[in-house]
């Protein structure tokens, strides 16, 4: 650990802090509408979070427990670089455990152990606009925003349909918040969607290239945008987990091999390990009794196959964890 | 019919700086007439349409428009919401460009389920089904309602915009150079959908051409501009038979004769 006193806390002097804490307030009093901020420079490459890091270090106090998971994974490099940055410049306590942490910095996921009150979610946000693909002018799609014109939103649903037969967005799927805003939810995949309505929660969004910061405050109604004949719905799998057996989870694929070897694990590897290293693991001969929120456990699932069972290829293998 | 009119515009100017773009235009427009602006380039025509449709504010005069509910509304007044609700739901605007009026990277289908979606129509099924109804009253096949309206013809894109514009049943449209840059077969084959929409829908509508034969064809009344200004106005008929302002004579004595 080099010398804290090096860095102001958190990185951010206290000004920004203030002003980013400001934006913050008013993204959280009116749900859904990008407030502008003057994002700084990090020491990082826009695309890397730096939304998401101004957010978490203006909202960071000593006390707090970080984590931090890029696609749903605690130890890719994007999530272990800014784990280690916090730690470094606010020495705070980190974690991977979902429930024991008090802010959970994320890119393109929502944990699947639910959150509860107290809890901070903080997204990275590439794109902020929900209609940026739609409309290219911001001065249009912010009167668009202020007079609640979202027809257009709706267009692009209508050609997903009219192309593929059904709603092909499968992430930064549009929502309505509270009734008003329409809100990228940044791009996590539409399965975490309904995890966002009334979320006990508070959920932050940071754009730090577009520099906008957004909110949805604890017990917020999230709505996904749907036709009344094509409603919503998130991605569903054929099997579970392959090393935890989860289902009702989302998961990724894995490539195994050259020859078509693949896999589907979660994409939450923290869930994934609770789950495994639990001793009512199916793995281990029990049944997982309460390991994951909303889990069907009438039917537990057989287990994999003896071989990946022998020598399980775990996510993120063979990159250096610091 | 009412006898009350649709829209009354009294003395509306807009001046670019020192620069006239139309001065004082008077006029009333009655439910289902289609009035006919019609003038050489740079007379103002197109300012004054702008001007009507509330796409640019004039420097001085006042428009109001009869809304559903009987109520005369002056436009200027209104807030920009209540503008563009108006816009996309009474009103209809024919671009001379389709490029302008359409989105040209959604599908034909969605350019006219646009309107509906905008006013809180969700049902994918009915939203296709009065695209599909409007395609073909448009002369548009069916089997195009999933192309974009790039892969469109000049003639059609002109067909489509119309058709996006009154899907939503608007009863004032506005339309500028509606054949222009057609030719001349595809310009008579629009011109008569145009007015058997008109007929059939009892749109009023004030269209600006430099066009003779369009106004002739389409309008029952018309008005001729010179350097902004309303140099002749009367029944299209008289207007064109019987020209009286100096300058009316000289436009009505130089269409080309084949």
């Amino acid at each position: 650990m080099t010398d804290i006193a090096t860095y102001n806390f958190a990185y951010l002097d206290e000004q920004t802090k203030r002003m980013i804490r400001r934006a913050i307030l008013k993204g959280i009093a009116i749900p859904g509408y990008q407030v502008p901020f003057a994002s700084r420079e990090m020491p990082m490459p826009y695309g890397w979070g730096t939304g998401g890091v101004q957010v978490t270090a203006s909202i960071i106090g000593p006390d707090d427990v970080l984590k931090v998971i890029d696609q749903g994974a605690d130890d890719t490099t994007n999530a272990v670089s800014i784990r280690a940055f916090f730690k470094k410049v606010a020495n705070i306590a980190v974690t991977t455990d979902t429930a024991s942490a008090t802010i959970i910095q994320t890119r393109h996921r929502i944990p699947e152990h639910p959150l509860t009150a107290g809890q901070v979610l903080v997204y990275q946000v590439p794109i902020p606009e929900p209609l940026r693909f739609l409309e290219p002018r911001e001065t249009e799609t912010r009167k668009m925003h202020a007079l609640e014109e979202y027809g257009l939103m709706h267009v692009k649903l209508y050609e997903d349909i009219a192309k593929h037969g059904r709603i092909a967005t499968t992430y930064a799927y549009p929502v309505k918040v509270e009734g008003r805003y329409v809100m990228d939810p940044s791009p996590t995949p539409k399965f975490d969607n309904p995890k966002m309505h009334r979320s006990p929660a508070l959920q932050l969004f940071g754009a730090g290239r577009e520099k906008r910061i957004y909110a949805v405050p604890p017990f917020t109604d999230v709505v996904s945008l749907d036709f009344e004949d094509h409603p919503f719905e998130v991605q569903t799998f054929d099997q579970p987990c392959a090393l935890c057996a989860a289902e009702n989870v989302y998961l990724d694929e894995v490539i195994l091999d050259d020859h078509g070897g693949h896999m589907f694990v979660c994409s939450d590897t923290d869930h994934c390990e609770k789950r495994r290293n639990a001793p009512t693991s199916p793995l281990w001969g029990g049944r997982a009794e309460g390991a994951g929120g909303g889990l069907d456990q009438s039917t537990p699932h057989s287990t994999p196959t003896p071989a990946l069972r022998a020598d399980p290829p775990r996510k993120g293998e063979g990159k250096e964890i610091q | 019919m009412t006898d009350e009119p649709l829209l009354r515009v009294s003395a509306l100017s807009k001046f670019y700086g020192s620069r006239v773009g139309c001065d004082n235009v008077s006029f009333d427009l009655w439910p289902g007439e289609v009035l006919a602006v019609v003038g050489e380039s740079g007379s103002g025509k197109t300012t004054l349409l702008n001007c009507l449709s509330t796409r640019l504010l004039p420097s001085s005069g006042t428009a109001s428009y009869r809304m559903r509910d009987g109520q005369f509304r002056e436009l200027y007044r209104m807030s920009e919401a209540e503008r563009r609700f108006l816009m996309r739901t009474d009103w209809g605007f024919v671009h001379q460009n389709p490029a302008d009026g359409l989105r040209m990277t959604v599908s034909a289908g969605a350019n006219v389920g646009e309107r509906l979606m905008a006013v809180g129509d969700r049902h994918y099924g009915k939203i296709r089904a009065t695209a599909v109804d409007w395609l073909s009253r448009v002369e548009i096949d069916e089997d195009r309602i999933d192309d974009e309206p790039r892969a469109f013809s000049g003639g059609m894109r002109q067909r489509l915009q119309i058709a996006r514009n009154l899907v939503t049943g608007p009863r004032l449209v506005f339309m500028d150079e509606p054949t222009g840059g057609l030719d001349v077969s595809v310009q008579a084959r629009l011109l008569d959908l145009l007015r058997g929409l008109v007929t059939d829908l009892g749109l009023a509508a004030i269209v600006v051409t430099h066009d003779l034969a369009v106004a002739r064809l389409l309008s029952q009344r018309m008005m001729v501009m010179k350097d902004g200004r309303v140099v002749e106005s009367g029944l299209t008929d008289r207007v064109l038979d019987d020209p009286r302002a100096p300058y009316t004579q000289l436009l009505v004595s130089s269409i080309l004769q084949v």
